[in-house]
């Protein structure tokens, strides 16, 4: 394991935001290799790794988040629980475990806009959102929220007046963040879930808003 | 280690792709690493900072050239040989050479040591260095080791927010040194004590700290 061994040759096309270009063969190869040694020793259950990825791919992610706010956006006792105790309310779906052991939610309001990051690495709140998008793992991300966060907002199409305060969370800690977005207008009376259906992965993360009821059909 | 995973203030790595679509494992190859590192980390052999400190402690050039997930793959490649869990040669010929004589865990426990995780809050009574409001100075820390202070927030000050309470140290824990309990905080900075007078008047950036890493401001 030397320093220099991407030698691999594939294309990535770093600098662009695309860390994730299709990689060569060589390390597909290599993963494979460990797989069926880990295997082959009994270190890993196959059965195991398939449930692994099955979880956070069609179990786990930001549906569950969504239903966190919703409730919120529903319920004030539920969202002042929320704000104080977020692991034990976000508990109260069954939402726990693993990189969501111990979580904060922040409130967005029209005087404050939160955003979350981690500089060092990728940590993200697991049990609500699931595995994290490609760009929250990326260096253009991680490099500029703390420095540049309303650049950053810009392109995600979120333009913010300069009165409102921009709060970023850096995760260097065991600390998982949520963002609580506002409730959109024009959603008196909405159900919880079709509020639920507002709430997306990236307004959660804080980079956007929640869906207006006009953008959805 | 001043690494080039710790990003926070670099300049020049482009604009952000800002697709919601895009999916969460671009190849099956990505998946596979990512479940290899997770039911690998069940054996219980590395914690957590163990495992970052892995995959940052590697050639800038190794962590900025690498996809997310080959890092993962090149980190537990490396903590199951250092562990012992796979011997180098048989790493590199592929060829078992022992079985474990620990079983993993069985696959229908997988959701339910998911749903337990492992909280790095610990019970221990510590006293606090530190009180919500409180103005402190960043430690000017440089350390070959694990560590969590960015490096955009060293020497600087900022004020204690709120006290989430003790948890494991992650610079001795890397290290298989100890949890270190101690409270950890998150630390509110303004805009313009990190980046300077450009920076806009209401920027403020929460960094989550632990009492090592602080000192009262003077």
């Amino acid at each position: 394991m030397g320093g220099h061994d991407h030698s691999h040759g594939h294309n990535h096309s770093h600098g662009h935001g695309h860390p994730h270009a299709a990689p060569a063969s060589p390390l597909a190869e290599r993963v494979k290799s460990l797989e069926a040694l880990l295997v082959a020793k009994k270190l890993v259950d196959p059965d195991s790794l398939n449930a692994l990825i099955d979880t956070y791919e069609h179990k786990v992610g930001p549906r569950n988040g969504a239903k966190v706010v919703a409730r919120a956006w529903s319920d004030p006792a539920y969202k002042e629980r929320l704000l104080r105790d977020a692991t034990t309310a976000i508990a109260e779906f069954g939402f726990t475990g693993r990189q969501g052991e111990d979580m904060v939610v922040v409130e967005n309001t029209p005087a404050i806009h939160n955003m979350v990051v981690c500089t060092l690495c990728s940590c993200y709140p697991w049990p609500v959102l699931g595995l994290p998008p490609v760009w929250y793992k990326s260096a253009p991300y991680r490099s500029r929220a703390v420095m540049d966060p309303r650049g950053v907002l810009r392109e995600f199409g979120t333009v913010l007046g300069d009165e409102v305060e921009v709060r970023v969370w850096d995760s260097t800690a065991e600390l998982r963040y949520l963002v609580l977005p506002e409730r959109p207008a024009g959603t008196e009376g909405f159900s919880e879930e079709q509020l639920a259906e507002l709430v997306t992965r990236d307004s959660m993360i804080g980079v956007t808003r929640a869906k207006t009821p006009e953008s959805v059909p | 280690m001043n690494g080039a995973h710790d990003m926070g203030g670099m300049h020049g790595m482009g604009p952000i792709d800002t697709d919601p679509n895009d999916p969460l494992f671009h190849a099956e190859w990505d998946k596979r690493a990512f479940a290899i590192t997770l039911a690998l980390g069940f054996h219980g052999r590395w914690n957590i900072d163990t495992s970052r400190h892995a995959r940052e402690n590697r050639h800038p050039a190794d962590y900025l050239g690498s996809s997310y997930y080959e890092i993962w793959f090149k980190g537990v490649e490396r903590l199951a040989v250092e562990t012992g869990l796979v011997s180098a040669e048989e790493l590199a010929t592929g060829e078992p050479a022992a079985i474990s004589q620990t079983p993993p865990p069985d696959p229908a426990r997988v959701a339910a040591i998911l749903a337990k995780g492992a909280s790095a809050k610990l019970d221990d009574d510590v006293p606090a260095k530190f009180n919500a409001g409180t103005k402190v100075r960043v430690l000017d820390i440089t350390t070959p080791g694990h560590t969590r202070v960015p490096r955009y927030c060293r020497g600087r000050i900022g004020t204690i927010d709120r006290d989430h309470g003790v948890y494991v140290f992650p610079d001795t824990h890397a290290h298989g040194l100890g949890k270190k309990p101690q409270h950890c905080y998150s630390v509110r900075f303004g805009g313009r004590d990190l980046w300077g007078d450009a920076a806009p008047s209401n920027d403020t950036i929460y960094v989550d700290l632990w009492d090592d890493y602080l000192e009262a401001a003077p």
